[in-house]
């Protein structure tokens, strides 16, 4: 059956191509079929904006599903719901899982799980290193073949300089692409959060901020070796994000993101020991935040992901040097980045384009465009809406965020997946 | 204030650091342990003010002095006092923190010592017990006890801590020692100075309120009094220091070094001493210098006025009881 579906009185938002105006938008058979001023219904069911935004349903980089291996904490159902309900219509998952992801049939095991769920595209990256020891390479060629979007281990740096080499060259060959967690893990070994005040205060081992440019400044050398195409994952300090800047002017094929803890909070959110706040990288101080808003401003800084990481409580619950590092952010991610729309710090277009269409270039994935004959994979939210984060209504089966009771403004109300929608706001 | 006036309030339910007291609170605590040192010194040390209070030693860290101390001020006293070591039993078995301090509050203690070996470990398990909570060393973060003792035995011998120069020299970093006696001694108007290689400093310690050396002659000139700090001999495995023979050459204290300070400065030391290391013996045990005897007999005093002054906070702190 052809199915039809006009989505009428929008603020058509598209980063991409610049697009921000009020018109209606067309699916057909979960396309995109039309955009425009005013478009006929004809036979198509019509869905009434009344003037609310109308984007590419985000594209989330870097989240952690826990499937398989710890489904009591995440599974791809739970993680699905709370992509949806956060207007992500694509998320990329690491492989730290248990098993690690570093084998064609896990691969095909994610492809598989995402159908079967049905609701936001699972996509996963694969471990770059067998194990995620950071020594034997996987199989770049046959993991990428079989849906792997790019090489990484995760929320463990690459350490070997050796075989970090290795990965930027072998990737190289097929045109692939490596993703380094950027800290030098030496100097980050049983370190717990920043260094500075706030650690020496709580009595707390600390992570020296130049663990990450030390890490970032010698990949850039091997990706520069190499030619091999760099992602910096969460970059939180401005030493790295300025040494980024750098080599992007040189001309270097590298590319980073951030997550929105990095913009959002400092580490005095740490507070009282609160672990809810304990993260990897950890959350920097104020000068470090300020520059991660710079380089989403100058465009250094091409992603946000949510760094989606959820934990129970048993693994939060506990002194803060033995308790997990991550911060759930599906249903977050968006609020949190309009957060520097409405402080006047990025334009609406600016605010979503890492969201949408940067992340989904970097990994080469069909998404992220309001583009005729593209999948309809739409968000449609109230930008303005004031609310507060409530982590009990929260869909991810983990409530690990440090967010909760933060008046935000922006509602998801609609996601849209090839044209049918998965989620609809109640209330 | 003196004993057997204790209207003055000290409005926490329990005594987790030094940070947050107030100068009021802090002389409170140190007039309520001065009424005890006089009574310790008498054959009758006993008193009736805890009958019927239990309190656990809840170590899960080994410590031989502090636990007896806390044990000797609660039996003083009047009160019941357990020891419970729990590194080895219940933690190795997966029981977590919480696990077990909800185990014992069912047991209905009045106080719960606390010594655990990681920062905000002892605040995390006062947030789910019912009783009063006393941190008797978490981790590199406070030992709020040790901070009194050491305020009290110094204001015994010098009348005063407003205006004293005190240094506190050696391994700052791990110290939760360093962190608590840096806060007492700012509230109370006391100069504090830190003496330590580079390495043993945390990063900004002069945004507490202290001022940094690396050399012991200038850290230690004039001051009134020097606290030496134990280094853990695991830190040489870690290099934070070269050698034993090289950190006591340039910091450890000895009679050339402690010429720089004021004739009558006091030497201070948390214990155990590692003699030869951070400190020589002569020094130690020099009996008009050396106040870490002293030292030893005030933490009974201390003790005894922290489990008072909590244990009249408590909810069913009725006079029938």
């Amino acid at each position: 059956m052809s199915a039809r579906t006009l989505f009428r009185n929008a603020r058509l938002l598209d980063p991409a191509s610049g697009l921000d105006q009020a018109g209606d938008l067309l699916v057909e058979d979960g396309r995109i079929a039309a955009l425009g001023k005013t478009l006929r219904a004809g036979e198509a069911e019509v869905v009434d904006c009344a003037g609310a935004c109308l984007a590419p349903g985000l594209v989330d980089m870097r989240v952690e599903l826990r499937e398989p291996g710890a489904e009591h904490q995440e599974s791809m159902e739970t993680g699905a719901a709370a992509a949806v309900a956060g207007g992500v219509t694509t998320m990329v998952a690491l492989p730290n899982t248990e098993p690690v992801i570093d084998d064609v049939a896990l691969v095909e095991f994610v492809a598989r799980r995402s159908r079967d769920v049905g609701l936001a595209r699972i996509r996963t990256y694969a471990a770059a290193t067998k194990g995620l020891k950071g020594r034997e390479l996987t199989e770049f060629g046959l993991l990428a073949a079989a849906g792997a979007l790019a090489f990484t281990d995760g929320g463990r740096a690459i350490a070997d300089a050796v075989v970090m080499r290795r990965a930027l060259s072998y990737a190289r060959t097929f045109d692939l692409l490596v993703m380094q967690h950027p800290e030098e893990p030496s100097l980050a070994e049983g370190g717990a959060m920043n260094e500075g005040e706030v650690a020496t205060r709580l009595g707390l081992a600390a992570i020296t901020p130049a663990a990450e440019v030390i890490m970032v400044e010698r990949d850039l050398r091997l990706a520069e070796i190499t030619g091999g195409r760099l992602h910096i994952a969460h970059v939180s300090t401005e030493a790295a994000i300025e040494a980024i800047r750098q080599a992007k002017r040189r001309g270097l094929a590298v590319t980073c993101d951030t997550a929105p803890h990095y913009f959002a909070l400092n580490e005095t959110a740490v507070g009282d020991y609160r672990t809810f706040a304990k993260v990897s990288p950890p959350l920097r101080g104020e000068g470090d935040r300020r520059a991660v808003v710079a380089g989403l401003k100058d465009g250094t800084i091409d992603a946000i992901a949510s760094d989606h990481s959820p934990h129970d409580q048993e693994s939060k619950r506990l002194p803060f040097a033995s308790a997990a590092s991550g911060i759930i952010g599906l249903e977050t991610l968006l609020p949190l980045t309009l957060e520097l729309y409405h402080n006047g710090h990025l334009g609406l277009l600016e605010a979503l384009w890492p969201l949408t269409e940067r992340p989904a270039s970097i990994l080469r994935l069909p998404a992220g465009r309001l583009a005729l004959g593209a999948a309809a994979d739409l968000v449609i939210f109230d930008l303005d809406q004031p609310w507060r984060i409530d982590v009990d209504a929260l869909r991810s089966k983990s409530k690990n965020s440090p967010y909760d009771g933060r008046p935000v403004q922006g509602r998801v109300l609609r996601t849209v997946i090839a044209g049918r929608s998965v989620f609809l706001h109640q209330g | 204030m003196s004993a057997g006036t204790p209207s003055l309030s000290f409005p926490h339910r329990h005594l987790l650091g030094i940070e947050g007291l107030s100068p009021e609170e802090i002389t409170l605590l140190l007039d309520r342990s001065e009424s005890y040192v006089e009574q310790n010194r008498q054959v009758d040390k006993k008193q009736s003010l805890l009958r019927g209070r239990t309190i656990i030693n809840l170590f899960f860290e080994t410590s031989t002095r502090t636990r007896t101390s806390f044990e000797l001020a609660g039996k003083r006293l009047g009160g019941d006092v357990i020891n419970m070591s729990v590194q080895a039993s219940s933690i190795k078995k997966g029981e977590t923190l919480i696990d077990t301090a909800m185990t014992l509050t069912a047991m209905h203690p009045d106080v719960l010592v606390v010594r655990h070996p990681e920062s905000g470990a002892v605040q995390l398990l006062s947030e789910k017990v019912d009783g009063a909570v006393v941190n008797a060393g978490d981790g590199s973060h406070e030992h709020p006890t040790q901070a009194l003792l050491d305020a009290l035995t110094i204001r015994r011998r010098k009348g005063r801590l407003q205006g004293l120069i005190v240094a506190i020299c050696g391994d700052i970093l791990h110290s939760r020692v360093a962190r608590s006696n840096i806060a007492l001694l700012n509230i109370m108007g006391a100069r504090v100075r830190v003496v330590a290689p580079r390495t043993l400093l945390p990063a900004e310690i002069e945004r507490l309120g202290v001022e940094v050396f690396h050399d012991m002659a200038k850290g230690l000139k004039d001051v009134d009094i020097v606290m030496m700090l134990r280094l853990q001999t695991e830190r040489f495995h870690g290099s934070f220091v070269p050698s034993i023979r090289e950190y006591f050459h340039f910091f450890g204290l000895d009679y050339a070094k402690l010429a720089a300070a004021k004739p009558d400065a006091l030497i201070m030391h948390p214990g155990p001493m590692n003699r030869g290391v951070e400190i020589d013996t002569a020094v130690a045990d020099d009996i008009d210098r050396s106040v870490i005897r002293q030292q030893v007999e005030m933490g009974v005093a201390v003790r005894m006025a922290c489990l008072e002054v909590l244990t009249r906070n408590l909810s069913n702190a009725a006079p029938a009881k």
